[in-house]
């Protein structure tokens, strides 16, 4: 169950965002017996280096971000920890 | 009243409003209680909304701010951010810094 989760935020964010790297955990059990965790939605951190993030402010990013997962919010993912950079902040910037 | 005019009220009323999940001093959420931290760090006055307790308000902001979590921090009628934002800038020093400007 988990695992397809990481696997379709892994497929969205892929189609929209083309990342140069995209780390995906579950901390679903670090909200476990909180509110939001009855409903069986899972909490996620995403990190994401993408070009597509450049000259974006944080609200703008993290924007595209939730676009990008839109249905799985609804469904799936209860919350969403994002870190999103470009290629040159993370220090990964192609010459 | 609709429900964009209720949260448009809302946002002229308070310079800095927070709609989060429970209250500043029982947060029902992990991400609501960080940004609460960090607002009463910078030392300013801010004004919360308790979204569990208004399940028409809390469709309506996901909509208005086409932002699909809480907690929401505005600041002078705009979303600043969810938590990783928030605090991301209370880190930086760059919250203190936009709160110090708006008095």
């Amino acid at each position: 169950m988990n695992a397809n989760r990481i696997d379709m935020l892994r497929e969205q964010i892929t189609a929209v965002l083309q990342p140069t790297t995209l780390e995906i955990e579950d901390e679903s059990h670090r909200h476990a017996g909180h509110a939001g965790a009855k409903s069986g939605m899972g909490h996620f951190r995403v990190k994401i280096v993408s070009e597509r993030f450049e000259g974006l402010r944080p609200l703008q990013r993290h924007r595209l971000v939730y676009g990008a997962v839109a249905e799985l919010m609804k469904t799936d993912v209860h919350a969403l920890s994002i870190d999103a950079r470009t290629p040159e902040e993370n220090g990964t910037a192609s010459p | 009243m609709t429900i964009s005019e209720r949260i448009k009220e809302q946002l002229n009323e308070f310079p800095v409003l927070l709609y989060m999940k429970g209250t500043p001093e029982f947060p029902q959420c992990g991400f609501s209680a960080q940004v609460v931290n960090a607002l009463k760090s910078c030392s300013k006055r801010f004004a919360y909304v308790n979204i569990l307790e208004d399940p028409e308000l809390r469709q309506g902001l996901k909509d208005y701010s086409e932002w699909p979590t809480f907690p929401q921090l505005y600041v002078n009628g705009d979303l600043l951010g969810g938590s990783d934002i928030a605090i991301q800038m209370y880190e930086s020093g760059e919250l203190q810094k936009l709160l110090d400007e708006l008095e």
